[in-house]
């Protein structure tokens, strides 16, 4: 029987299993395939803080989703059309984001009585009926895995463990999907054991064609490739695409990157990343805790390197007082900054951008310091570069931050050429006659970078305030508050080097939307939703939210109301009415979870009914 | 060629010459309390760097927070005064990123131990090539008088007036216990010694780590009074040589013997012992080294004052330069063009 053949716009799968199941690396896999076919993607794991749970928990639950089409994809989807469920709680824990008629392929192996136990099940959602209105596919996934190996003399718990294979098989071909990407990948990954990439490739291949022979599925599905710009793609996570932004900056710059880093989730995989480019001259110190992570990179930008500290929230907190420190030293410095849910331990693995007012104003006294956002996964990679350049031509740390949900998602990266980016041009002082460390460029107030080993700059630096120009330690209090302004001012300036912001709708019009960071995707998804249905309404998203970009204030006039969806409790919101003293609408979430775009959009209807 | 090489290397030069101590001495006025121990802490410094034969800009002092931290503003080399107790850990990161340079820390007992004691052990297993010299003046100074992490049981001060609950650091321990490849004692008081330390450990290749006995006379004066006073110091101290039996006192009449692994003091006077019955000193013996770190609490022994181990071993910012290296051997140097396009691309015409 030939199988129907029907064409989609878009889909959101949802893989989900127990952490120890594979999910995470079924759902990469099934990424990649994907973006190799031209699809436009976004993708969400969602994992939980603890490496290997209980299996069967409800909490030990792990799951990763992936939405893509042929039209442009900015989020990993608000719902899923389908669900891959490899066991009773996995069902529970996602059934809510399911849309109605969406389809289940459940694992019928991983529903025994003491897994439905686990979850919570009295009865067998698969059997009394409660999932009448979904498609619900039940498939003794671990039987059929077993089976497919058999000859293979493999032990039962290895033979099992390749079950997540099978169900990615079943995947590809309910989405005409190729197998030979993932293929190569296991030939690769499992290249010192044979038996395995025998056993994983036969599993894969037997659930693809599972799909294609059994009378349970009727029918399959094509979505074509994205009208996407033209170029060279890869997938990128935003951490890959911080660590290769940081090593662009390097290149450009010719000076070497140092990175000063303890392990933290969600910010380690920058470390990771970073700490494999040794050709790129860059050195990875994994430092004894967050304060020699900065003090290091600190260390590291007073020798003429670019000094780099990656960390999350609790570690921000850690490097505040060196953060003031690299204020007053006036030294380049990079600060990132991986949002997770807080505050203290929080929520490890969960997004949340509430790190906004400590990153801008969380230092003791005086201590300016510009602050950038990413928005998108590949947005990280522009974003680190951005501030390293900044860091270096204007002498003063900077902190990027990101979050937990670019951090971690994927999409398709355009590869920007080598050519294109832009130039970075550190400036060393060597010219013994005249110099003093606290002199000034005067159009940037960036005081010279005099590093250790240039003859006769011999000098003396540090915490306490510095007289102005010749840099020795002074208490005089005039003294103090003009440092004090001219350190403001610096970062101040900054301003006049950022290109202006540029609103996406209409120049006026009755709603502005304006976000800042990883809501990116959501906030244009909606808005691109409610545009269609002819709302006035627009789009401003900040990369630089200090200092603002100089035109910030003029675009906002051009609006009747103002909405600020933030993933905290206001805390834009709160640096925009102080800044330009004018009314905002909140919409504020705190759940460790990104928006959906439905909420975004509920919000608009509601303001502009 | 990378960037600060070349800056460097186009650097105007400076005429080269043969340094005297004066030359080391910066334009900032020295604020310590007269009397203090650190002045002669900073002239014998002073006094040793010309011995170095090391360019002045190649020479970086870092320190934290405390009496012992305004010490890189009286030198004429680049110096950095860093946040409380962070020293170890910015000079880490210099030295690793700049290893070319020849980096030192200054901290005492509050800065190097209480607050930093952290970086402290981890600079010391790590073995980065930077110098660090501990003022121990047994008190904070700084903040007038509170007790310090090597203050003694029981210490009457203004934190501590029914005397200190806090049982102290024995410095040299935490720094072998934190395998350190080079500990040592000297004193502020015995500027020879002093300068023979302070210059081993700058010819250490390794972390180097010297305690210096450093009277602070307006919050804890006299604390070492027993080892630097001509009357009592030859029956308080046994000068450590390598390869030399453990002799001391006026006389130069005691000894320093093991029982089991306990060191107790003979004398060689009566005949029951001779110069052969005593430790023999050995720099690279690991168990010896606990040994004699550990004579400093035992009241009825003379304090070691002297290079008490001594070994090479890795270091880190070696390891770290050849690590890089041997990448750019079998990978070429970096081409960002291929990392970017590394592993699963595709195109879009």
């Amino acid at each position: 029987m030939t199988k129907e053949l029907k064409k989609l716009d878009e889909v959101t799968i949802r893989f989900a299993g127990d952490s120890g199941d594979g999910m995470q690396l079924t759902g990469s896999q099934f990424t990649s395939t994907t973006a190799l076919l031209g699809n436009d993607l976004s993708t969400l794991p969602d994992y939980p803080a603890e490496i290997r749970a209980p299996a069967g928990t409800l909490f030990g639950v792990s799951g990763f989703q992936i939405h893509f089409g042929k039209k442009e994809i900015s989020t990993p989807g608000d719902t899923c059309d389908v669900l891959v469920a490899m066991n009773p709680a996995a069902l529970k824990v996602n059934l809510h984001s399911l849309i109605d008629g969406g389809v289940i392929v459940a694992n019928r192996d991983g529903f025994n009585d003491k897994n439905l136990k686990l979850a919570g099940y009295e009865k067998n959602p698969l059997d009394d009926g409660s999932l009448e209105k979904y498609q619900v596919h039940a498939v003794d996934i671990t039987k059929l895995t077993t089976n497919a190996v058999l000859d293979l003399g493999l032990s039962t718990k290895i033979a099992e463990r390749s079950k997540n294979f099978f169900a990615l098989g079943m995947m590809y071909w309910m989405y005409t999907r190729p197998v030979e990407s993932t293929v190569r990948w296991i030939q690769e990954k499992f290249s010192k054991t044979p038996e395995l990439v025998e056993a994983n490739i036969r599993v894969l291949k037997a659930g693809y064609a599972f799909g294609e022979t059994t009378e349970i599925f009727h029918a399959h599905y094509e979505v074509e490739a994205a009208a996407l710009k033209p170029g060279t793609y890869r997938s990128v996570t935003g951490n890959e695409a911080v660590a290769w932004g940081l090593i662009a900056a390097s290149v450009k710059s010719e000076l070497d990157l140092f990175l000063g880093s303890y392990p933290i989730t969600p910010a380690s995989e920058i470390l990771h990343e970073l700490a494999k480019h040794k050709n790129f001259r860059v050195k990875t110190f994994q430092a004894e805790d967050e304060i020699a992570g900065i003090s290091s990179a600190i260390g590291a930008s007073y020798g003429g390197a670019i000094g780099v500290t990656t960390t999350s929230g609790p570690g921000m907190a850690l490097k505040t007082e060196a953060m003031g420190l690299a204020v007053m030293l006036e030294l380049p410095l990079v600060i990132v900054d991986v949002q997770r849910g807080g505050p203290s331990t929080g929520l490890p693995t969960k997004t949340e951008q509430a790190d906004l007012l400590q990153a801008v104003h969380g230092r003791n006294s005086e201590a300016p310091i510009p602050v950038l956002a990413a928005c998108t996964p590949a947005g990280c990679f522009d974003a680190a570069f951005e501030a390293v350049k900044l860091a270096i031509e204007h002498m003063t740390p900077v902190i990027l931050l990101t979050d937990g949900y670019i951090a971690n998602g994927a999409e398709p990266w355009l590869i920007p050429p080598v050519k294109s980016l832009p130039d970075i041009s550190a400036k060393f002082r060597t010219d013994p006659n005249g110099f003093f460390p606290y002199m000034r460029d005067e159009k940037t107030l960036a005081r010279p970078w005099a590093i250790p080993g240039t003859p006769g700059l011999e000098h003396r630096i540090g915490g306490l305030e510095k007289e102005n120009i010749t840099g020795n330690v002074s208490y005089d209090a005039e003294n103090h508050e003009l440092m004090v302004k001219i350190r403001q001012e610096k970062v101040d300036r900054i301003a006049n080097y950022l290109p202006l912001a540029k609103v996406d709708g209409d120049e006026k019009g009755d709603l502005l939307v304006v976000g800042w960071g990883g809501t990116y995707g959501a906030i244009k998804t909606a808005v691109e939703e409610k545009r269609r249905q002819g709302k006035s309404v627009s789009h401003l998203h900040l990369k630089y939210v200090y200092p603002f970009q100089k035109n910030i204030g003029d675009i906002l006039k051009n609006y009747k109301k103002i909405l600020v969806p933030e993933l905290n409790l206001g805390q834009l919101a709160l640096l925009l009415q102080a800044k330009y003293l004018i009314p905002v609408i909140k919409l504020n979430k705190v759940q460790g979870l990104p928006f959906r775009a439905i909420e975004i959009e509920q919000k608009i209807d509601e303001i502009l009914k | 060629m990378k960037l600060v090489d070349k800056i460097l290397k186009d650097a105007p030069a400076i005429p080269t010459k043969k340094y005297i101590a004066k030359d080391f001495q910066s334009d900032q006025d020295v604020r310590w309390c007269p009397g203090c121990g650190d002045y002669s802490i900073l002239a014998q410094v002073q006094r040793v760097l010309p011995e170095l034969n090391i360019p002045k800009h190649n020479l970086v002092f870092v320190s934290g927070i405390g009496c012992s931290s305004r010490f890189p503003y009286y030198l004429d080399t680049y110096g950095f005064h860093g946040i409380h107790g962070r020293a170890a850990a910015i000079a880490s990161g210099l030295k690793v990123a700049r290893p070319d340079l020849s980096v030192w820390v200054a901290t005492g007992d509050g800065d190097g131990l209480s607050i930093g004691g952290n970086h402290f052990i981890h600079i010391c297993r790590r073995n980065i090539n930077v110098k660090i010299l501990l003022f121990n003046n047994q008190i904070y100074g700084l903040t007038k008088g509170q007790y310090s992490p090597t203050s003694e049981f029981g210490k009457i001060t203004k934190s501590s007036p029914y005397g200190a609950p806090d049982h102290p650091f024995n410095p040299l321990l935490v720094a072998l216990g934190a395998e350190a490849s080079f500990v040592a004692r000297s004193l502020d008081r015995d500027p020879k010694h002093l300068q023979t330390i302070i210059k081993r450990a700058a010819e250490h290749q390794g972390t180097s780590f010297v305690e210096i006995y450093q009277n602070c006379n307006v919050f804890n004066d006299g604390a070492f009074s027993t080892l630097t006073e001509k009357e009592t110091k030859d029956d308080n101290i046994v000068y450590l040589e390598h390869n030399k039996p453990m002799i001391f006192g006026k006389e130069k009449d005691k000894g320093i013997k093991l029982e089991g692994f306990t060191p107790t003091v003979v004398s060689l006077k009566d005949g029951k012992y001779s110069v052969s019955d005593l430790i023999i000193h050995n720099e690279k013996d690991t168990m010896l080294s606990f040994i004699l770190a550990r004579m400093s609490n035992i009241p009825e022994l003379p304090q070691p004052i002297g290079i008490i181990y001594a070994v090479a071993r890795p270091l880190y910012d070696d390891v770290v330069t050849e690590q890089i290296d041997k990448a750019i051997a079998k990978q070429g140097i970096g081409d960002l063009e291929k990392l970017l396009k590394h592993g699963e691309t595709w195109t879009i015409k």
